[in-house]
């Protein structure tokens, strides 16, 4: 592993009096993937909006190559420049068309030419696959396809690092393929890519690590087939069984699913 | 299931559901068109057509009633429109805002100006204005007294609305341009208002209707001749010629223009109901 591209540091997040986030410390380096798996309300999807700072760590520091986002004093829309992200709910801007989706961003944030902007957006659409879509309106699309646009107009950003937040979790089954194909085309290309999903079959074959959260804090982190294969610890095992074979889980004393509002 | 519910069955003696349903609505109708027809032998057709409908006096309107009077109107609207519809941006943003004078600076505008009767803000403006700044002269006379005037009270209302407006914008909109590194300002000119307005456009227009209305207080801040619009120009022409019916002519011409505008509105309506669906 070279130098860190994300580095988080004793990371505590709090709503209220609800601690989401109890002391993470992660690194994730260059042209590493690494998959975030966890029962909802485990704080994944926290940590991850933590890392472009969408929320505002209560303690802790969170370095993206090298520059501190915690610091007051940064430019934090410079630095989120450098961090693609793609959400679970797409966010295309539904006012405009798929390829002003892309250059809208280019134009106003990166201050590119109309020409550069729009031959950027037409490379990024035949990446994921969607030239023929350029003229659309977001609402003309699938949730495949309008997610592929979301990944692209990250893309078109020039981002160093991209960061996924259940990226398949809002779209139906038949149409994950599609956009799991693009994430993995972006790993192989070597993006740094840090993904919270459920697709346990794409963390064992896309990703370098997966880490295991749990009530806020990592309970474990290490090779997909360590992790997903082989866990060490009762939590993961308990996690895993469930989601690979819901249809065998018990019946539980409501201990899963109460604190899962920012998943 | 041998015996079948007789409670759903339809019943042997008296009316059924639907039958009284339509005895019901028949005896609506009977009332409402006999309410009609005693209403139009009550009046005294001929004093109203005499007071209100004379041809020769209409005729001697046109062409300054739309030359003049009905573009006075529109001139008084649009400005005032405008005037309120940047005012009202200005203070749904400071409304929004983090900062917490800003939020209530906003608050205590809305609460006094949706508060107060547009004419007693007309006489302030005609009045109040001159005497605290003596000498100086709001631009535009008696326009720009006008549309400041409409304007206050509009912002007030449209402040409102837009605020409902960028409201109404899912959170992912401002999440996903701020982590495609716009700023919160150019996030929301670029992302969010331009939605915002989509949303609140049928609440916009229905605002420009009752700007119109509001418009015929202007005679309460003295206009000259050149000045007057349909509601001054309609009373001008009634007291001079003793008899009403440039009132009448006046009101037509009002329905001249928010009619159509009322037709737009559940145009944009519908079509927003389409774009959810």
């Amino acid at each position: 592993m070279s130098r860190p591209e994300i580095r988080v540091s004793g990371l505590h997040k709090s709503f209220g009096s609800n601690e989401v986030l109890r002391g993470i410390d992660l690194e994730i380096g260059q042209g590493e993937v690494v998959c975030v798996i966890g029962p909802s309300g485990s704080g994944k999807s926290t940590l991850l909006r933590c890392v472009n700072l969408l929320e505002e760590p209560t303690k802790g520091q969170v370095f993206v190559g090298g520059t501190e986002l915690t610091d007051p004093d940064v430019d934090i829309d410079a630095a989120r420049r450098r961090v693609g992200m793609v959400f679970q709910q797409f966010n295309l801007f539904p006012h405009l068309t798929v390829t002003e989706n892309l250059t809208l961003p280019q134009r106003r944030v990166l201050r590119r030419g109309k020409a550069q902007a729009a031959k950027v957006a037409a490379e990024n659409l035949a990446r994921v696959g969607l030239a023929e879509k350029a003229d659309a309106y977001p609402s003309s699309l699938s949730g495949g396809q309008q997610q592929r646009v979301a990944i692209a107009r990250a893309l078109a950003m020039g981002p160093e690092v991209m960061l996924f937040d259940e990226p398949t979790s809002a779209l139906d089954p038949e149409l994950v393929g599609d956009v799991l194909a693009v994430m993995r085309m972006l790993a192989n290309e070597g993006m740094t890519m840090m993904v919270v999903t459920h697709e346990m079959t794409f963390a064992r074959e896309v990703a370098d690590r997966v880490v295991f959260m749990d009530g806020g804090v990592i309970v474990e982190d290490g090779a997909p087939e360590q992790v997903i294969a082989h866990p060490r610890h009762e939590r993961t095992r308990h996690f895993l069984s469930r989601l690979l074979d819901p249809a065998m889980a018990d019946v539980e004393e409501g201990t899963t699913d109460q604190a899962g509002t920012s998943d | 299931m041998t015996d079948t519910d007789t409670r759903l069955q339809p019943k042997k003696k008296g009316l059924t559901r639907r039958q009284k349903r339509s005895l019901s609505r028949g005896i609506q109708y009977a009332v409402f068109v006999a309410a009609v027809i005693a209403f139009a032998f009550a009046a005294d057709w001929d004093r109203l057509q005499n007071q209100f409908a004379q041809k020769d006096i209409a005729r001697q309107m046109f062409p300054d009633v739309i030359t003049l009077a009905l573009k006075n109107t529109v001139l008084f609207t649009v400005t005032g429109f405008a005037v309120g519809l940047a005012l009202g941006m200005v203070i749904a943003l400071m409304r929004l805002s983090s900062v917490g004078p800003y939020r209530w600076l906003a608050g205590i505008y809305i609460e006094i100006f949706r508060g107060l009767p547009a004419l007693l803000i007309f006489i302030f403006i005609g009045v109040a204005v001159p005497l605290a700044f003596p000498g100086t002269e709001i631009i535009g006379g008696t326009y720009g007294k006008v549309a400041l005037a409409l304007g206050l009270v509009a912002a007030a209302y449209m402040a409102e609305t837009i605020r409902a407006g960028i409201q109404a914008v899912p959170k992912g909109q401002m999440e996903a341009a701020r982590s495609l590194g716009f700023s919160p300002a150019r996030a929301m000119v670029s992302i969010i208002i331009p939605q915002a307005f989509r949303i609140i456009l049928p609440p916009l227009t229905n605002e420009l209707v009752l700007l119109f209305k509001d418009s015929s207080l202007v005679l309460f801040l003295g206009v000259t001749l050149e000045e007057r619009e349909l509601s001054k120009y309609g009373r001008d022409l009634a007291s001079t010629t003793a008899n009403s019916t440039p009132i009448l002519v006046a009101g037509l011409c009002y329905l001249l223009i928010t009619i159509p505008l009322g037709f737009v509105v559940r145009r944009m309506e519908a079509k927003a109901q389409e774009a959810v669906r």
